[in-house]
């Protein structure tokens, strides 16, 4: 457990020590703000819920989890790094989780650099802070099982630009296959798709409500994801 | 006995990397790894470290299986692979720091510092590792392998890639290491091997050739003793002459009075050799032992019908002797 830490504050270390934190956090904090001011522009009202619900924002923090886990363990495989981490006393999950906490970690330095929009909210209006609050949450909750699926798909290869178009797509499609569930409504198939949906359990908390079964659903992708990437690991190793 | 390796062989997928080794390793030995490259000799060491699982056969460090209790090998074993893969954005104590961190060191400082003094990368300790030259990256591999004073340590090509200096520092270094601990290497280098180790396995398409201390191996290959002799002005004659003396077998003669003569092995025959020139008249230009270096020997073993050359070495050249004759 202690090797998670090690691996995770390691993984940190590199992101500020190399522009990708930087960039990947100016861009993301930029295009939410443009978003932040043109809703507020146009709506005229202090709701936190229509930035943080935006489908914009969504593809954007889509786009930031591919860029920002693509090297993760991609990068090991193709410098060799992997070869001495794995070769110390380390279990494979520890490293996988080790890197998949440093994005989690950077993430959510994001989110607090974002909170001046609500504080902005407060100045202007009088918005529900609750729903506020539980809407940061489900926005965390999303862009943690991106990170963790990011995470996976960079254990595939040892290509980053592989690695990030494979975390793209499979996103995409789960954001996506809400809409083909939706076709078929009532139906089992169609309602295990749209429960299957990325996004389909995030506008209760826009809504203020916090509803156990979306929180499950977000970290059971986690969980699932994090131990698929593990497998995919061991699988390299004992093949 | 530190390490033993029972029939290990490795597929990658229909190629055969290493097949059926039988070795093992006692405790304070510094055993080489010799063979051209593609031999196996990567591959062997990272099924020791249990990066690699073999595809049959086991092996054991420390005795535990490497397979089997993997972490335990690896809390025992120090490795530097070839290509000594270190992260770039790093310093080097910091760097030291986090391996000593993973193996879950104590004194962790005093560790790092003591590493870096050994592997004499003390004043590079503030260096981010991308900055430093391919010399000082080896070092800190190295330096990274010996942080926790491991049983074993496992050096794949500890000395590829830097300058005539720092090869003779890394070398002491590994003698010095090999007191206490045992070190395997790996190398397509004689020098290397035949200096630092007290044993040497010569790979050849993965699979072991020959096994033994370099002097074994150059008795068990050399047949005869050759020495060779430069004459000046002899006539055809020479031949006859210089297979009279007592003891020579075959004389093949060169370009410009130069002479390959063979002699029963164990028997040095350079000064009646040159007695008999001398006696004729003829001015004895050079005069000198030829026999197999361990050059030679890794040359021929590694050649394709290399596994024959060890049963008919000596029938060779004999057999080769006795045509010139």
């Amino acid at each position: 457990m202690r090797n998670v830490w090690t691996i995770a504050r390691r993984e940190l270390y590199a992101y500020f020590s190399s522009p990708i934190a930087y960039v990947t956090m100016a861009a993301f904090l930029a295009v939410m703000g443009l978003l932040f001011w043109l809703i507020i522009v146009y709506s005229q009202q202090a709701i936190m819920g229509y930035t943080l619900g935006s489908p914009w924002l969504f593809f954007t923090l889509i786009l930031y989890a591919a860029v920002v886990t693509m090297r993760l363990l991609a990068e090991e495989q193709r410098s060799g790094t992997i070869e001495l981490v794995l070769t110390a006393p380390v279990r494979d999950w520890e490293l996988v989780v080790g890197k998949y906490l440093a994005s989690l970690a950077l993430f959510l330095a994001l989110l607090v650099l974002s909170l001046y929009q609500p504080l902005i909210l407060a100045r202007l209006g009088n918005p529900d802070l609750g729903a506020t609050a539980t809407g940061y949450l489900g926005f965390f909750l999303t862009g943690a099982a991106l990170l963790a699926i990011g995470t996976l798909t960079s254990t595939f290869t040892r290509n980053q630009v592989v690695a990030a178009v494979l975390a793209v797509a499979i996103s995409v499609a789960l954001w996506l296959v809400e809409f083909v569930g939706s076709r078929a409504t009532g139906t089992f198939t169609g309602d295990f798709l749209t429960q299957l949906g990325l996004f389909a359990h995030y506008p209760d908390f826009l809504n203020g409500i916090l509803d156990t079964q979306h929180v499950v659903y977000y970290l059971s992708l986690v969980a699932a994801s994090l131990f698929l990437a593990t497998r995919v690991l061991e699988a390299r190793r004992w093949r | 006995m530190m390490i033993e390796a029972e029939n290990l062989t490795r597929y990658y997928g229909p190629t055969r990397a290493v097949y059926d080794l039988n070795f093992h390793v006692d405790k304070g030995e510094i055993v080489g790894f010799l063979g051209p490259n593609g031999a196996g000799k990567t591959t062997t060491m990272r099924m020791l470290t249990g990066f690699l699982p073999a595809s049959t056969g086991t092996a054991r460090v420390a005795g535990f299986d490497v397979f089997y209790d993997s972490l335990e090998v690896r809390r025992r074993v120090g490795y530097m692979p070839e290509t000594v893969p270190l992260y770039p954005e790093m310093a080097v104590r910091d760097y030291l720091g986090f391996m000593a961190a993973l193996r879950k060191m104590p004194n962790r400082a005093q560790a790092v510092d003591r590493a870096l003094e050994a592997c004499g990368i003390g004043d590079h300790a503030g260096v981010v590792i991308g900055k430093l030259s391919k010399g000082y990256r080896q070092r800190v591999g190295l330096a990274q392998s010996i942080l926790h004073e491991p049983e074993v340590l496992i050096l794949d090509e500890p000395t590829i890639g830097l300058d005539p200096r720092q090869v003779t520092e890394v070398r002491s270094l590994v003698r010095e290491i090999g007191r206490e601990h045992t070190v395997i290497l790996s190398s397509h280098i004689l020098p290397e091997v035949s200096q630092t180790c007290n044993r040497v396995l010569i790979m050849n398409a993965g699979e072991i050739v020959a096994e033994g201390t370099p002097e074994e191996l150059t008795a068990q290959v050399q047949g005869a003793e050759r020495v060779f002799v430069r004459i000046r002005d002899a006539g055809p004659e020479a031949v006859e002459v210089l297979k009279r003396v007592d003891g020579v077998v075959g004389v093949e003669p060169g370009d410009e009075g130069a002479y390959q003569v063979s002699c029963t092995q164990g028997y040095d025959r350079r000064a009646e050799l040159a007695r008999a020139v001398v006696e004729r008249g003829w001015a004895l230009l050079e005069l000198r032992s030829a026999s197999m270096s361990l050059e030679d020997i890794f040359l021929k073993l590694t050649t394709d019908e290399a596994p024959e050359i060890l049963r008919s070495a000596q029938n060779d050249s004999r057999a080769e002797g006795g045509e010139d004759a």
